[in-house]
């Protein structure tokens, strides 16, 4: 799999261009709010196979990630979309472990960006 | 550009919505938020939106359900709706396009894109809502809502309708000794009056000639008893007639006196006329029969004449008295006509 910037410098830029940089720095910071949310209903859904659950949370985690240009973390997000539940609920889980390392990662660097 | 619209974003994702709404706000609108679906369709139901931004992955009702409620929604079913959905597969914005939705857009969504696709669509609700209103000015609202049900089709069906033909008598004369502004305000306060008379016994007013008018009973609204409330919209119009002139009596000015022709059996009833202009209209003997009925007060001096198929729907304490069979122009067999009394 080809490496993904953290965050896309340029998407960032342009978020902030048409929001606004005291709104985006907001909207960080309800990203960094609502996304743990997002990390531990995934966890659930794998714990209780809820396939529709997993689909809807890795979705919504995709949707904001390229919000922000955060595309490791939202080509991430987006393959387990696509996937969904793997028959083998311990590979789910080791990829749910380097999604949240990915997002600790894109958190650490949408702070800064967002307040630089 | 399109001037600021209300609309409404359901999204159940806090950071779509708020940036969304940030979006909008910035072009001028006023936004509210609603978290899924099913928020969403309540708002609508309760205060009017111009256009909804509607998310598909929402849990409790996702977005293809609201679609669905507002199609069976004869009041939302034109609100115009963008898809906003990071949805990648294209069976998903088919689907959504063939739901009712006007416009997709992927997320995350490009202000510039939204902007120009959400002016498009307010463009497009401006100029129905337009449309609708013009339909409402010069067609009646049954007609109207008809059309908004079933759309504008040329084409009719048969249906068993009651038909009122009404004009005054000697209105020509009458007006050659009048001021034409005069005519036409006498005409007006005269036509309020018939109209309210028949609306409020659920008939349609579909053609007004002169001093004339048809009216429908039974279509395309249907009606429990269209040849009763045909009657007493007569004798109600009779009673009007004989209020108004009360004032033109005592200054000495000419009185006016109406004839009301009642006919009830099959109908052919829809839009005739051409695609760019037409009108919801019943033809068919039975309208014929109401017409010559209503030529026919004049004859015997009655202020309302009925067909038989009328008589024999209403009433036994209706009132009405035979005249006998008549044999009508262009009539293979005699008709049986009664004559119903104004005051009951």
């Amino acid at each position: 799999m080809k490496q993904e910037a953290v965050i896309d410098r340029s998407t960032f830029a342009e978020l902030q261009d048409s929001a606004g940089v005291e709104f985006v720095a907001e909207l960080v910071g309800t990203f960094l709010e609502e996304a743990p949310g997002m990390l531990a209903e995934l966890r659930v859904a794998r714990a209780t196979a809820d396939a529709e659950r997993f689909r809807r949370g890795a979705h919504s985690l995709k949707s904001n990630s390229l919000t922000f240009g955060a595309l490791a973390l939202g080509a991430m997000a987006r393959e387990l979309e696509l996937k969904g539940l793997d028959a083998d609920p311990a590979r789910d889980v080791v990829a749910l472990d380097a999604l949240d390392a990915a997002y600790a990662q894109a958190a650490a660097a949408l702070k800064e960006l967002s307040h630089g | 550009m399109a001037s600021p619209a209300h609309l409404l974003v359901a999204d159940d994702n806090k950071v779509n919505r708020l940036l969304l709404q940030r979006s909008l706000q910035l072009q001028g609108h006023t936004v509210t938020l609603a978290e899924n679906g099913r928020i969403a369709l309540e708002m609508l139901r309760r205060e009017p939106f111009d256009l909804l931004l509607l998310d598909i992955a929402m849990p409790e009702m996702d977005g293809f359900q609201v679609l669905e409620h507002l199609a069976k929604d004869l009041r939302l079913r034109d609100l115009p709706v963008i898809v906003t959905s990071a949805v990648e597969d294209m069976a998903s914005v088919v689907r959504c396009i063939e739901c009712g939705a006007e416009d997709y857009l992927h997320k995350p969504v490009n202000p510039v894109l939204l902007k120009a696709r959400l002016g498009a669509s307010l463009e497009k609700k401006r100029l129905r809502d337009q449309q609708k209103e013009l339909v409402r000015r010069f067609a009646t609202r049954e007609v109207a809502d008809d059309l908004d049900a079933s759309g504008f089709k040329l084409g009719g069906q048969r249906v068993q309708a009651t038909v009122m033909f009404s004009d005054i008598r000697g209105f020509t004369t009458m007006a050659e000794a009048m001021p034409p502004e005069e005519t036409i305000e006498l005409l007006n306060t005269y036509y309020t009056l018939m109209f309210d008379a028949i609306s409020g016994h659920g008939g349609v007013v579909n053609q007004i000639i002169g001093d004339g008018l048809m009216a429908i009973f039974g279509a395309p609204l249907a009606l429990a008893d269209p040849c009763g409330s045909a009657v007493r919209a007569a004798q109600e119009m009779i009673e009007m007639v004989t209020l108004f002139n009360q004032e033109p009596d005592r200054a000495g000015k000419p009185v006016i006196q109406i004839g009301v022709g009642i006919a009830s059996g099959s109908v052919i009833a829809g839009y005739t006329g051409t695609d760019q202009r037409a009108t919801y209209t019943c033809v068919g003997d039975t309208v014929n029969l109401a017409a010559r009925l209503e030529a026919h007060t004049k004859t015997v001096g009655q202020a309302i004449l009925i067909c038989g198929s009328t008589q024999a729907a209403l009433d036994s304490g209706s009132g009405a008295t035979s005249i006998g069979p008549v044999q009508f122009k262009g009539k293979t067999e005699s008709i049986d006509v009664f004559s119903v009394q104004a005051a009951v």
